[in-house]
């Protein structure tokens, strides 16, 4: 009897995981054929050498790996780094209050305002990119309205507001979700105890939405890390990003395994960046 | 609207990123015929029963007439004539070699790429007594550097690289490179040029004496002192717009190719600057890997058919190196099409420089992250 009710249950836990299994397996069939195999080509990549003519030879080297140490590329890398940073600093600084102010608004409003966020991003990325060329160039509207005469394209702050009005989005509406979701009660007991306004928010609103902004900061990062488009559309390709490296390489030399180790290291870097934010989400 | 709802951790945006970059390259689709495998070149029939075949083309887009798929079916009487588009030769090169078959039976590629093609063992052999219509090309186009004796490439277009300018807004025209890579004052940040690496290289070189096609370190070393110095001088490096830049006034002087500098415009004009030059030729190429390639010599017949040949000439300002087909083309005066191929040839023929080239890229690289 004992082994009976033992029993029972196990066949029924057995189908609830054959169910799961039935219904993540679009999920995981689709990140094994477009993520896992195209990244276990990629990696398996990095060990081999160019061809005379591009393509790979696969003849196992290490010298793609040194090649990375190359004060060329780090320099790359850190450039990269930089301006990521600092659109996402911006962004965060742009975003946080656009994201209160539209967590405060009557809900029709809300709507409106979160509408007007997300419209840029039904318009193609590259024609919007293009409008800043017609914003910034040289006889471009900026110069013509101020009656100025100043370079505002083709330089790595050009780049920085590309990339920031690009990503902007992606940080406020995160930020959004996470203020949205504040009781307002908390608020308001932290003000009958006597806080001003500046230390309730200090205080109460932005440790509690402090997953909202890392995840916002990944979201803005991410894509800013890798972009080659803007760097060369607005910075006029005088400045390389690792996007562009891995373009170049890809496309430009054909060499496949360069450009596969360059991207591992992208991938390395935003890999040790997100475990990063998971802990840093974990402790807030 | 419902609230929208983000999770914290992002493995969807770790995955874009992955993927983005792990798929950088695709083939085409693949066609069949029931000849199967490669057919030596013996083994091409003259009277083959091209009802059977179909074609797979690759070129960039705009090249050809719109209407040739259309036209060259009804014509060859093939099966099928399909059209695909590439945007580079980069990017047909990635088409061409990530797989073994890439469906595609006849290829656009520049000079250069074909005879990357071809070292690759990837190309067919020019069969000549298929393509009646070789014999309407000039001389010249047949002692190409890359390709002597049209073997496995036959030249759609051809044309050089020059400095394009505003000559209602320069003050003295421009006669050599160095107009671009040392601007005077009243030039100063008023010049492009371009960021693909063999031409981004190229007016350093041809400034200093050297060959385009240079592959000693110590020459391509002092070109990049060149570029570095001129970089604090330019507007910007442009591959795409710079044609717009001259119109807006944005720019004076630019390094073009030929057909790029939009000479119908009143002011704009082209100069070929004294150090000398290149000369590059897009070629069309047949796949090793065609299943189709009598019906493929049949299409580049008809392509070097005079009336069909010269439609680049008309519409898309480019010489083409047929003689039967320029004879037709009324050229205006100041046009670019007025070049002849005995200047043409004086400019260097770009050869793909194997290992070298990735000499190129560095340069390209180190000059972009310079200031």
């Amino acid at each position: 009897m004992k082994s009976e009710t033992q029993t029972r249950p196990a066949p029924r836990s057995r189908g609830r995981r054959l169910g799961a299994f039935v219904f993540l397996s679009p999920g995981l069939a689709y990140l094994v054929v477009l993520l896992l195999v195209p990244l276990a080509l990629v990696l398996s990549y990095t060990v081999f050498q160019r061809g005379r003519f591009g393509g790979v030879v696969y003849e196992f080297t290490t010298e793609n790996f040194a090649r990375l140490l190359d004060p060329l590329y780090l320099g790359v890398l850190g450039d990269s780094l930089q301006i990521a940073a600092l659109t996402t600093l911006i962004a965060l600084l742009l975003g946080y209050p656009t994201a209160y102010v539209i967590a405060q608004l009557p809900s029709r409003w809300k709507t409106a305002a979160l509408v007007a966020i997300v419209l840029p991003f039904w318009t193609n990325f590259i024609i919007r990119v293009y409008a800043w060329i017609i914003l910034l160039s040289g006889p471009g509207l900026v110069n013509s309205v101020l009656g100025t005469q100043l370079e505002l394209l083709y330089k790595q702050g050009t780049i920085v507001v590309g990339l920031l009005y690009s990503y902007l989005p992606l940080m406020v509406l995160p930020l959004y979700a996470a203020i949205e979701k504040l009781d307002p009660q908390l608020r308001e007991a932290s003000a009958n105890l006597g806080a001003s306004g500046f230390t309730t928010f200090r205080k109460v609103t932005l440790p509690l939405t402090v997953p909202g902004v890392l995840t916002g900061c990944m979201f803005v990062f991410v894509p800013s890390f890798g972009n080659f488009v803007i760097p060369e559309i607005l910075g006029g390709s005088k400045t390389l990003m690792v996007g562009n490296v891995v373009r170049n390489e890809f496309l430009k030399a054909r060499d496949w395994p360069f450009a596969s180790t360059v991207t591992l290291a992208l991938i390395a870097v935003l890999v040790v960046l997100l475990l990063a934010q998971a802990w840093a989400a974990r402790r807030a | 609207m419902s609230r929208i709802r983000f999770t914290r951790r992002l493995p969807a945006a770790v995955a874009a990123a992955g993927l983005a970059l792990a798929v950088a390259a695709c083939g085409g689709e693949s066609s069949t015929s029931p000849e199967g495998t490669t057919v030596a070149k013996a083994e091409l029939k003259a009277n083959a029963d091209l009802t059977q075949q179909s074609l797979q083309i690759t070129v960039w887009e705009g090249y050809t007439p719109k209407e040739l798929p259309e036209k060259a079916k009804e014509k060859l009487k093939v099966k099928d004539v399909k059209i695909g588009f590439h945007d580079t030769n980069e990017t047909a090169m990635a088409k061409l070699t990530s797989s073994g078959d890439s469906g595609i039976d006849v290829a656009f590629v520049s000079g250069q790429y074909a005879q990357a093609l071809n070292e690759q063992g990837l190309l067919e052999p020019i069969h000549p007594e298929l393509i009646p219509n070789l014999a309407n090309l000039y001389p010249e186009a047949t002692q190409l550097a890359y390709d002597k004796g049209n073997k496995y490439s036959v030249p759609y277009t051809w044309g050089t690289t020059g400095i394009c300018y505003r000559s209602d807004l320069v003050k003295t025209p421009p006669t050599s490179w160095n107009d671009i890579l040392k601007p005077p004052a009243w030039a100063d940040k008023k010049v492009t040029m371009m960021t693909t690496e063999r031409w981004l290289a190229l007016p350093a070189l041809k400034a200093l004496g050297y060959s385009v096609n240079s592959d000693n370190d110590q020459e391509i070393a002092k070109a990049k002192e060149l570029l570095l110095a001129a970089k604090p001088h330019l507007l910007t490096y442009d591959d795409t717009t710079f044609g717009d830049k001259l119109k807006s006034g944005e720019a004076l002087m630019v390094e073009a190719w030929d057909g790029w500098c939009p000479t119908s415009e009143k002011n704009i004009k082209f100069v070929l600057p004294k150090e000398g030059s290149d000369l590059w030729v897009d070629t069309m190429v047949i796949m090793k890997t065609s299943k189709n390639k009598e019906a493929a010599h049949a299409l580049i017949n008809y392509i070097l058919d005079p009336e069909i040949h010269s439609w680049a000439a008309e519409n898309i300002n480019y010489k083409v190196p047929n003689k039967a087909a320029m004879e037709r083309v009324q050229v205006p005066e100041g046009s670019l099409l007025g070049i002849k191929p005995a200047e043409l040839l004086n400019g260097e023929v770009i050869v793909d420089l194997g290992p070298s080239s990735t000499k190129y890229t560095r340069l390209s690289s180190e000059v972009a992250t310079q200031s």
